[in-house]
């Protein structure tokens, strides 16, 4: 039997590891290394959803970890890599404009994150409650993601993130929401995973590129 | 019983559509189905109210007096908005828009969004609020790259990005709500329903709740259109079809409005502060502002009405920032008419610039000497919805104005000038439109009337006499929000 506080102390570890890969998220150029990161930050939401079912005692607990695992580590990375192979786009590189400044906004969310959660951490009585930071840190992060890529997969990639992120805010805050309200989530993901796929090719064909830099006609004009 | 008929019967009608296709008789089907969906929330606002209480069905849905009218609304305007795509989508057949699979998928995902508007306004549960909001953008992100333009594809594209960040806000506020009401009303869906909340909302941490309030705010505020996270909705309104541009703007935005008004409720029930109300008036007069004067810089037809949406919604969050019962009142009543006035303005500028062959309004010239009820009608429509009397919009906008006077005077003049702005703007647009000589390649086209007469005719009406049993509704849905 695990105590409360090393379980707590492996979730720490295990926010702090879907933290890294949030930044790695912002940072990094290759759209399939990308795709990896992303796998990864599931697996680690997956395990930590796990553990908090395994010391809370909650069976609903499982459920949604295994929803996330196969959702987020198996079916949503691969509909990606079959877009990307598909498209011909898997080796791609992503300019970035600015690394360091990017890092800079994205820690100053972190902090803005804590500052926002403090008083949630202070009448939470949950094991997990110093973690709903990180949680709304990754929501963040993958928001600053979506605003600095420039790519329709990297945009996505950003939007999935964010809702890793509201997955983990669920399980630190209350222990996961009510399972109707869970799996409608994850039936909404998966609809939007269709339409950004059938999105991919509208945009493809109609662009030629899944640059995003290209569209620019819908802008007010003087 | 009727309650699940509702919702139901769009439900039904989008699997049918989806199989039924492309087949000559889908618009009827379609319309059909609407009309159906139309006369059961009748039948269920009669029930409501009769019996003057709340109506439950298994906890899942309920029914009271603020979401039954926008019900009602919601079903009528889409029964409409059926009829008129019915001609509408015939003729841009014709031309070649769209094709044969593109159609089945239109009918389908019309009413797959009709049933997930319902569904907004009828669930009890939290969550399950966010799910079906969520749907409704999902199923009509598709149906504005319907045309596959490049302004199309990059309209939709945006409207899914900008509001899937935004919905994303607003479950974080919902998490925020749940781990609220858990500590209450405790584990379970039973912590997330409309009904329990509202009876405990006293005993909700309240700065958890402005907390979440804040989330929801910016979130379900994104889906409204407020200025500054409006900037998805001109591109969506502008490139999608009509009848979809006419759905989003008469309909999406007061159910997103709904969704945030509760909640207001709800965070106005724990902090007994008016710090949420604050907000809400914040938000309103920005977008008030920003879209009476982006108006003046319009060059697309619809587009210039899709900002003169944001306006409405700035006018309606405003009013119900302020609370008190006048100003929910006049918010209301600013909903339903602006409802009605907006879809069948964009009713009648789709057949403008059908006719005219360009949605660029130096491109359309002299509609009544070509058609005159088209002409009318939008003049009409545009009398109406810059607040002129006799029309509906003049009465809730004069309520929200008197309310403006006494609860916050220092904001009259912001909101005069906005409303000032927009209607010189309109005005100075519309008129060459409508006067003046035809353009020389002007097209006849079928056009169904009745929807816009319809229309019309009810925000005409309601300018002048407001029957008594909307009279009572109004004022039993704006004690339920104004009770502190």
């Amino acid at each position: 039997m695990m105590t409360a506080e090393l379980a707590a102390r492996i979730n720490s570890i295990l926010a702090s590891l879907i933290l890294l890969t949030a930044f790695g998220l912002l940072v990094q150029r290759r759209i399939y290394a990308m795709l990896n990161i992303f796998a990864w930050q599931g697996l680690f939401l997956s395990i930590s959803t796990a553990l908090v079912g395994y010391v809370s005692n909650l069976q609903h607990l499982y459920v949604s970890a295994f929803l996330t695992l196969t959702l987020k580590v198996f079916v949503l990375p691969y509909i990606l890599y079959y877009l990307i192979v598909k498209l011909n786009i898997w080796r791609e590189v992503e300019e970035i404009v600015n690394i360091p400044s990017t890092m800079l906004i994205g820690i100053l969310l972190v902090i803005l994150s804590y500052h926002v959660t403090t008083p949630i951490r202070e009448m939470s009585v949950l094991m997990t409650r110093s973690t709903l930071a990180v949680a709304l840190s990754t929501v963040m992060l993958g928001m600053l993601v979506m605003i600095v890529r420039k790519k329709a997969v990297t945009q996505i990639i950003g939007f999935l993130a964010m809702e890793n992120g509201l997955f983990f805010a669920a399980t630190s805050a209350t222990y996961g929401m009510p399972m109707v309200v869970e799996l409608g989530v994850a039936l909404d993901i998966l609809i939007a995973a269709f339409i950004f796929g059938i999105f991919f090719f509208q945009i493809r064909t109609t662009f030629d590129s899944l640059d995003l830099g290209e569209m620019e006609k819908l802008k007010e004009h003087d | 019983m009727t309650i699940a008929f509702v919702l139901g019967t769009s439900l039904v009608g989008a699997i049918l559509l989806a199989f039924i296709g492309d087949r000559r008789f889908a618009p009827h089907v379609n319309i059909l189905c609407s009309l159906v969906t139309f006369a059961a929330s009748v039948v269920l606002a009669l029930e409501v109210y009769n019996s003057k209480s709340v109506i439950l069905w298994q906890d899942l849905l309920f029914v009271d007096s603020f979401n039954v009218f926008l019900t009602v609304i919601t079903s009528f305007v889409s029964f409409t908005t059926a009829l008129f795509s019915h001609r509408y989508m015939e003729h841009e057949r014709e031309l070649g828009k769209v094709g044969h699979y593109r159609m089945r998928f239109y009918h389908a995902m019309y009413q797959l969004f009709i049933f997930a508007m319902l569904l907004v306004l009828l669930t009890n549960n939290v969550g399950v609020l966010w799910i079906a909001m969520e749907l409704a953008t999902l199923a009509t992100v598709l149906l504005v790259s319907l045309y596959r333009t490049p302004s199309a594809v990059e309209a939709a594209w945006k409207y899914f990005i900008l509001c899937g960040v935004g919905i994303a806000q607003a479950l974080f506020g919902t998490i925020l709500l749940y781990f609220a009401a858990e500590k209450v009303l405790g584990a379970g869906s039973n912590a997330l329903l409309w009904t329990n909340l509202i009876a405990v909302s006293g005993s909700l941490e309240p700065t958890v709740l402005m907390l979440a309030f804040m989330f929801f705010m910016v979130g379900y505020g994104t889906k409204v259109g407020l200025a500054p996270l409006h900037n998805w909705l001109p591109d969506a309104h502008s490139e999608g079809p009509t009848p979809v541009s006419a759905v989003l703007s008469g309909l999406l935005l007061n159910v997103a409005l709904y969704a945030l008004v509760r909640c207001k409720a709800l965070v106005d029930g724990a902090t007994g502060t008016h710090q949420a109300g604050n907000i809400m008036m914040g938000f309103g007069i920005l977008s008030i502002l920003v879209a009476s004067f982006s108006l003046l810089r319009q060059k697309d037809i619809k587009r210039m009405f899709a900002y003169s949406s944001i306006e409405h919604m700035g006018i309606a969050t405003f009013a119900f920032g302020l609370g008190g019962p006048i100003a929910t009142y006049g918010a209301l009543l600013h909903m339903m008419v602006h409802s009605l006035t907006k879809s069948a303005i964009f009713f009648t500028a789709g057949n403008a610039s059908q006719m005219s062959g360009s949605q660029e309004m130096t491109r359309i010239k002299g509609l009544i000497k070509g058609n005159s009820p088209v002409g009318w009608g939008l003049m009409m429509g545009v009398i109406a919805i810059t607040g002129l009397p006799p029309f509906g919009v003049f009465a809730s906008e004069f309520l929200i104005l008197t309310a403006t006077m006494k609860d916050a005077p220092y904001l009259t003049p912001l909101f005069l000038l906005g409303l000032a702005v927009a209607f010189a703007a309109l005005f100075r647009k519309t008129m060459p439109m409508v006067f003046g000589r035809p353009a020389e390649n002007q097209k006849t086209i079928r056009i169904s009337h009745l929807p816009v007469l319809l229309h019309m005719g009810m925000v005409l009406a309601l300018g002048v006499y407001l029957p008594s049993f909307l009279n009572d509704w109004f004022h039993t849905a704006a004690k339920l929000l104004t009770v502190r």
